[in-house]
């Protein structure tokens, strides 16, 4: 076979340095990027079940009126960190997590470019939403909702110093995530590949490098106004204290010109995923890969001019409004199209029906959902009727999980082969798909109904109008549906590393890179690698060698 | 607790702007719902279509198609351009601009109720808005501590009120009526108790009750009243509260002066009755947590004199 040279880190690894029996002092002190992105796999995991359990304390809350069963204040504290949790500790790391484990894998290269900031971009982002935990042991968790609005997050209206919390948490998360993102621009850039040039990288790899980019210029908006706060709490400022001359819309500003990006940061990752899913249960190429990357950019590019839509109602006049309506629905174009790509992969394919593929189709659905909500919301008008009422939960979670977690169901059900050598029983993976997607429907969709008959989101209790409260049973029912169905993922993803059948090296007949090496990979990803022709890399390989053989 | 007179709904409209907005929202469930149905549509086909059998060659490789990618753009381009113009439009004529009118009402959202002013008038009172019905309306919305926000659904948009910040809304109900909504800004502890109640009256109605609530306090000469006014004055009651007509004159609770004529309490969340006032009196915090009042610790017999003598504030 003609090789190339593998591109690495010219030092050697310091991870090969320690035995590498996969005992816990090394996954500790390991710069392994698959080491590192299975502990950031897991650190999503704990977060969820602290998030999970708090989601599950909302929805019992909320099952009937006037319920008395959590006091207003630890209401106001889990939902507060329920949403902050699920933002920066679960859907992060779990990105990130991929990120980390696949992108050299489907380059070509032997590890990130900066292993030793992977692993402390790994931790303190640990010890940042340790931190953050740890402030019900310090008096009392943040409690002014993940989006944290001013003045009520000054000392004078929320006077335990669970903000404080929040502020220096959030921002060691922050330089976690920054610096795991510049490692991922910078690998990308230069450790490719021999002959991988940008229009043969596979899509999932374009995306993490436009996500990557997205985050380093998302964050410091963010960590400017964590920083603000953190000093009008401390020292007394006066940044968004309109007492004495602060403004509390400039902390909206702030917050949102990061948290829109933020949005597009959890979904881009997932469309990375998307793509290399539908093409190899397709059999096909996807369908447009250059408006799938160039529609990734515009993304990018657009996310930085729409963060007003979250400020409709504040009230800064129809100028304003006018712009962030147009290029808020202009960003929907490109998003939205992406779905007709995928149904393009899919057309004409030969479909194989995998879990991975399941969820992959579920999302276009979900998503599709959840993106037209979010037009909604971008209609000025629809905006100022549905904004803050529990439309927008509904909508927010149709994004999050009907479109980036089920992005990332796909991901684990299709990479768990290669990440754990053994593959999962489909058919278990089948209850799972169809207990979530029942579960995560039932949940949701009736909130929309609940948001047109005015109910207002972050209420921890309602009073008995009409159809309130069965409607609230039945979105707590569901909430311990997609409970008891993370169990039952927990105990096949279990199940599975104990007992399941070896993978070997290409267990779907994939196309790129990481499938080529053995499942799991070793320490050294690569010894050689092949010529790259196309995106689809592995695909190229396994051809020329059938018509060699029958060929010639 | 109270059954709403009006289903409160954006789909029960209510006021002009609401059924401005109820037609925008109608145009776009229709487009929406085509989009979702043509996704769903083709993903059952495709499924069923093209789903994989034993022994299938490699399919046919297209990589992209110049024509369904420009369709794919120019489709839904031009479905949000119209409704873009839809938005303008709606925008322009829902909220225009105000040329210093003097608003009919003011509505101060506070931690957790809501300070209700009439411009022009010395009727202040609280979280009861009596507004004319069939006539245009300017509310004029501000806050005091944290941001609240004004949402009746079936009047259509709602506004933030931004302390430091002014926001107007126009308003013109469709008929009288009862009108539910609740603050939709997320307030503190208190923020899911603190619902809106607006009464809309005939033309004639509403200017009666203005005249009424522009009266001060009757003045308490009945023995049975004097106790509880003197123990209302003691207590350190008017030191928030304001009875017009007599020393109490704070500005930190609600308006009493004419808190007996009011349907409900404590941000429509409760029915204004003897027992609901005294249960309220003897421990904020257990019908309200978090509440602002604090608790005074009375003696039956004085509290039940001040309860008499408030709602004898008719």
């Amino acid at each position: 076979m003609e090789t190339v040279n593998v591109p690495e880190p010219e030092e050697s690894l310091p991870s090969t340095s320690i035995s590498n029996d996969q005992g816990l002092l090394q996954w500790i002190s390991t710069v392994d990027h698959k080491q590192i992105g299975i502990l950031y796999l897991l650190m999503s995991v704990l977060f969820l079940l602290l998030g999970g359990v708090a989601a599950l304390l909302i929805r019992v809350q909320l099952s009937v009126p006037n319920n008395n069963f959590l006091s207003p204040e630890m209401y106001n504290q889990l939902f507060t960190m329920h949403g902050t949790t699920m933002v920066f500790l679960v859907m992060t790391p779990a990105i990130l997590g991929f990120s980390v484990y696949f992108v050299p894998l489907m380059i070509g290269a032997n590890d990130l470019a900066f292993p030793r900031m992977n692993a402390f971009s790994l931790w303190i982002g640990l010890f940042g939403g340790m931190l953050l935990y740890f402030s019900f042991l310090a008096g009392g968790a943040p409690d002014a909702g993940w989006f944290n609005y001013a003045p009520l997050n000054q000392r004078a209206y929320s006077q335990s110093s669970g903000i404080d919390y929040y502020c220096i948490g959030l921002l060691l998360v922050g330089i976690g995530t920054v610096g795991t993102s510049i490692n991922l621009i910078v690998t990308i850039i230069y450790y490719r590949a021999k002959g991988m040039s940008l229009r043969k990288l596979p899509v999932f790899v374009w995306m993490i490098l436009i996500n990557s980019f997205l985050i380093v210029a998302a964050f410091p908006p963010l960590n400017a106004a964590l920083s603000m706060l953190l000093l009008d709490r401390q020292l007394q400022t006066h940044f968004f204290n309109n007492t004495s001359g602060g403004s509390p819309i400039v902390w909206q500003h702030l917050f949102w010109s990061f948290g829109h990006p933020e949005v597009y940061i959890l979904i881009l990752p997932s469309f990375g995923i998307l793509s290399e899913v539908f093409q190899v249960y397709s059999r096909k190429p996807i369908f447009g890969y250059s408006f799938i990357v160039g529609s990734g950019i515009a993304i990018a590019l657009l996310a930085f001019g729409v963060w007003v839509h979250h400020m409709f109602a504040v009230g800064l006049g129809l100028t304003v409004y006018s712009y962030f309506a147009a290029s808020s629905m202009l960003i929907g174009v490109p998003t939205g199209v992406k779905v007709f790509n995928w149904l393009g992969t899919m057309w004409g394919g030969s479909l194989r029906f995998t879990t991975s593929m399941l969820f992959a189709m579920a999302f276009l659905v979900e998503f599709t959902i959840g993106g037209l909500s979010g037009v909604a919301f971008a209609i000025v008008p629809i905006d100022w009727q549905l904004t803050d009422s529990y439309f927008v939960v509904a909508h927010l979670h149709y994004v999050f999980v009907g479109g980036s977690l089920f992005g990332l169901m796909a991901g684990l059900f299709y990479w768990y082969p290669k990440m754990s050598g053994k593959m999962i029983s489909e058919k278990l993976g089948k209850w799972f798909f169809w207990l979530f997607v029942i579960g995560f429907n039932m949940t949701f969709f009736i909130q929309h109904i609940l948001g047109i008959k005015g109910m207002p989101r972050r209420v921890y209790t309602y009073p008995d109008l009409p159809g309130y409260t069965w409607m609230n049973m039945l979105s707590t029912i569901g909430g311990f549906l997609m409970s008891l169905s993370f169990l039952l993922l927990f105990y096949i993803l279990h199940k599975s590393y104990k007992i399941g059948k070896p993978a070997g090296n290409d267990p779907w007949d994939a196309y790129t890179l990481e499938w080529t090496v053995s499942s799991p990979p070793k320490i050294r990803n690569f010894t050689e690698l092949p010529p790259i022709y196309s995106y689809r890399a592995f695909r190229d390989l396994k051809e020329n060698a059938k018509n060699n053989k029958h060929g010639k | 607790m109270f059954k709403p007179v009006m289903d409160i709904s954006i789909f029960n409209p209510q006021s002009e702007s609401g059924w401005r907005l109820y037609h925008l929202d109608i145009y776009f469930i229709i487009a929406s719902s085509f989009i979702l149905l043509l996704v769903i549509g083709l993903l059952i086909y495709i499924a069923l279509k093209f789903r994989a059998k034993p022994n299938d060659a490699e399919p046919k490789q297209i990589k992209n198609n110049k024509l369904i990618e420009a369709l794919m753009i120019g489709i839904p381009f031009i479905m949000v351009s119209f409704f873009f113009y839809l938005t303008i439009k709606t925008m322009k004529e829902t909220e225009p601009i105000t040329h210093n009118e003097t608003p009919t009402v003011e509505i101060n959202g506070r931690q957790w109720w809501w300070q209700v002013s009439y411009p022009g008038t010395s009727v202040v009172t609280a979280n009861e808005i009596h507004l004319p019905a069939n006539k245009k309306v300017l509310l004029k919305l501000t806050a005091s501590d944290v941001i609240h926000d004004w949402w009746v659904p079936s009047f259509g948009p709602k506004m933030d009120m931004i302390p430091g910040l002014v926001n107007y809304l126009w308003l013109k109900i469709d008929k009288p009526g009862i009108y539910e909504g609740a603050c939709s800004e997320f307030c503190g502890k208190q923020h899911s108790k603190m619902r809106i109640r607006v009464i809309a009256q005939t033309q004639e109605n509403y200017q009666k009750w203005l005249t009424e609530n522009a009266k001060t306090a009757n003045i308490a000469i009945d023995s049975s009243l004097i106790k509880g006014a003197a123990i209302f004055q003691k207590a350190s009651c008017a030191g928030c509260h304001q009875i017009r007509g007599t020393m109490a004159n704070g500005n930190v609770g609600p308006d009493l002066t004419h808190l007996a004529s009011r349907q409900t309490i404590l941000s429509g969340t409760v029915k204004n009755t003897t027992e609901n006032l005294y249960r309220f009196i003897d421990n904020p915090n257990k019908i309200k947590p978090g509440v602002n009042m604090p608790r005074f610790f009375l003696q039956q017999d004085s509290l039940k004199a001040l309860v008499t003598y408030l709602h004898s504030l008719k």
